[in-house]
């Protein structure tokens, strides 16, 4: 049976994204596809073009948050959704490829824009069989 | 929430008391179906907000409460800089003067009925809504920074609505003090597109009706008789607020001990009044706000566009507008002397009462609109601020529903298509480009607003005038 790689965590306005995986970068790309799905079934985004972000934080709380943050600004900035995600962390230093579309309102039905991810239920750690959690509240 | 945790000082005003780091008491104002109701979170949240540095008075939570960042939704908290006081970006949330105007068309309810559905298809082209959506209206730099500077005031002198408009804006549709240079690049970008865009989620416009009328009085000085048609507006400051709220949060979090403050909750994110991070914050949440007021002021020009179009010569006027998300300098009387006390507002309106210096002359004797939005399909009130508002929580009062189930339940719960298909049946006609979004909103995802309305006015916020009922509505 395969284990669950993300999953969204119930906030009485909002919603929660919660990414698992091997290593933190696994945990980070699949926080990532949670955040994706709360706007739109990611099977539904097609990757016809790639974005590379980097960002670099304190820790990896911090980190967790400027990486979904600079998706949030990505998606906005350049009115695309992204459903495929490769990340790469080397200390504190992130560097991603965003894969993904423009919006297409019909094809994708954009449920919810994010305004931006919170500090709220923000954590990244190692479970107790070993994997690595990241997660947080996000605001819609 | 366990009720045996509050002392209850009357029907409606719940206190906790002022333990361990609190400086103040927490109170909350709600009815005890409404309290038991309450997330726990609602409690901790409240009770931290009492610890930080120069508050005044009590940390409050209004009757639709909910669990937020740092501040729960629904919370109140005034500071004195001269004590320490602080600006939380947390306490005014990611959508900086997210907020709700209400339009009086001078129709009534039989005229719209044959022409409900070239109406909403009329409102649904003009008004750009949901994500992907952009407006018509790109700023240079200089035309952005006096945007952030004039607010309103600067749509109407770029033709987008009538000078009759401003004094039926908090502040007169311009937040002063703004400063745009404290505006970031990102936060610019995020906003190229977006001027007069009504955004997504619970955000709308909506053609209403009123259905019942509770106090004539006042409901006629606001122009408010049954069977009139209203349309009321929900947005905010679209993504340049929404970007401010998040570089702000951060920067408070990480910066908070600098100060020398200790937060009980990272998402608590404050800053001295009197500190660069303060005041730098301060110029951007105005500029914001200017921005919130400026798109609901665009939106307002395509709205009477669009009415005009379908019934031409009818004339649009504003009954008021308000932010429901903001931190304000005020003056108070606390501790039994007038201060300046800078009012965080997070899910909360102002709610002034008759007399109030801040009213235009045609409001003074009434008391400020309160206008409290619904769910779509429900109904929607405007309320008015009273003598007794000032007293109970700096003249605040509620601002919605709140959710009663998460966008994933709701989802699993209902089809969007049966949604517009039912409602239509009720003679509401929803038009949106997401229908997984209208099932994310249902009706029945949201809490009953009536009871959050009445609470507030059995607890003394504000004064129920009318009720509202939707005939259309556009949901981003």
């Amino acid at each position: 049976m395969s284990e669950i790689q993300w999953e969204h965590l119930e906030h009485g306005a909002d919603i929660g994204v919660r990414g698992y995986g091997a290593d933190p970068a696994a945990a980070f790309a699949r926080a990532a596809l949670a955040m994706s799905a709360v706007v739109t079934d990611p099977d539904l985004i097609e990757s016809r073009e790639t974005v590379e972000v980097e960002c670099e934080a304190e820790d990896y709380d911090l980190l967790l948050l400027d990486w979904l943050n600079e998706i949030v600004y990505q998606m906005a900035t350049r009115n695309m959704l992204f459903g495929c995600y490769e990340v790469s962390i080397d200390d504190h230093r992130l560097e991603a490829r965003l894969h993904g579309e423009a919006v297409d309102a019909g094809r994708h039905q954009p449920a919810v824009e994010i305004k931006g991810a919170t500090m709220t239920e923000l954590a990244v750690y190692r479970a107790g069989d070993g994997r690595w959690v990241a997660q947080c509240i996000i605001d819609v | 929430m366990d009720i045996k945790r509050f002392e209850r000082l009357d029907q409606n005003t719940w206190e906790i008391p002022a333990q361990g780091k609190m400086r103040v008491s927490a109170i909350i104002y709600a009815d005890r179906d409404l309290l038991e109701a309450m997330d726990d979170k609602v409690y901790q949240q409240a009770s931290n907000v009492a610890m930080l540095p120069g508050i005044v008075g009590h940390s409050y939570a209004m009757p639709d409460a909910h669990w937020g960042y740092g501040f729960p939704i629904g919370g109140v908290a005034a500071f004195d800089a001269d004590e320490g006081g602080v600006v939380s970006a947390g306490g005014v949330g990611f959508d900086i003067s997210c907020g709700v105007r209400c339009l009086l068309t001078g129709l009534v309810r039989e005229d719209i009925a044959p022409r409900a559905e070239e109406l909403a298809d009329e409102l649904f082209a003009r008004v750009p809504a949901g994500i992907g959506s952009t407006g018509r209206i790109h700023l240079d730099r200089a035309g952005m920074d006096a945007m952030l500077t004039g607010g309103a005031r600067w749509a109407l002198d770029q033709g987008y609505g009538k000078p009759g408009d401003l004094e039926r804006i908090e502040e007169r549709g311009c937040m002063p003090g703004a400063d745009p240079a404290q505006v970031s690049e990102r936060a610019r970008q995020r906003q190229r597109d977006e001027m007069g865009t009504l955004g997504s989620g619970n955000h709308y416009l909506e053609v209403q009706y009123v259905d019942a009328v509770h106090a004539a009085d006042i409901a006629a000085r606001f122009g408010l008789r049954e069977g009139d048609v209203v349309v009321s507006i929900h947005c905010g400051s679209r993504g340049l607020g929404h970007q401010i709220g998040t570089e702000y949060l951060r920067l408070m979090a990480t910066s908070a001990s600098r100060h020398g403050i200790l937060l009980p909750d990272r998402e608590l994110a404050c800053a001295p009044l009197r500190s660069d991070v303060g005041q730098s914050y301060l110029g951007a949440m105005r500029a914001a706000i200017n921005c919130a007021l400026a798109n609901r002021q665009i939106i307002t020009h395509l709205t009477r566009q669009a009415f005009d179009a379908v019934f031409p010569g009818c004339s649009l006027e504003l009954l008021y507008d308000v932010s429901h998300n903001t931190c304000k300098p005020e003056t108070h009387v606390a501790g039994g002397r007038k201060r300046e006390l800078y009012v965080h507002r997070k899910g909360a309106t102002r709610a002034f009462g008759p007399r109030h210096p801040d009213l235009p002359p045609a409001l003074r004797e009434s008391g400020q609109p309160v206008l409290i939005g619904g769910s779509m399909g429900t109904c929607s009130y405007v309320l008015a601020g009273t003598d007794a508002s000032e007293q109970r929580a700096f003249g605040s009062a509620c601002h919605g529903a709140g959710r009663a189930m998460s966008r994933r339940q709701a989802r699993r719960q209902w089809q969007g298509r049966r949604i517009v298909d039912q409602l239509g049946s009720e003679g509401i006609r929803i038009r949106s480009p997401s229908l997984r979004g209208v099932a994310e909103e249902a009706p029945l995802a949201y809490k009953d607003v009536t009871a959050v309305v009445d609470a507030a006015e059995h607890a003394g916020l504000a004064r129920k005038i009318a009720r509202l009922r939707p005939l259309v509505c556009i949901k981003g």
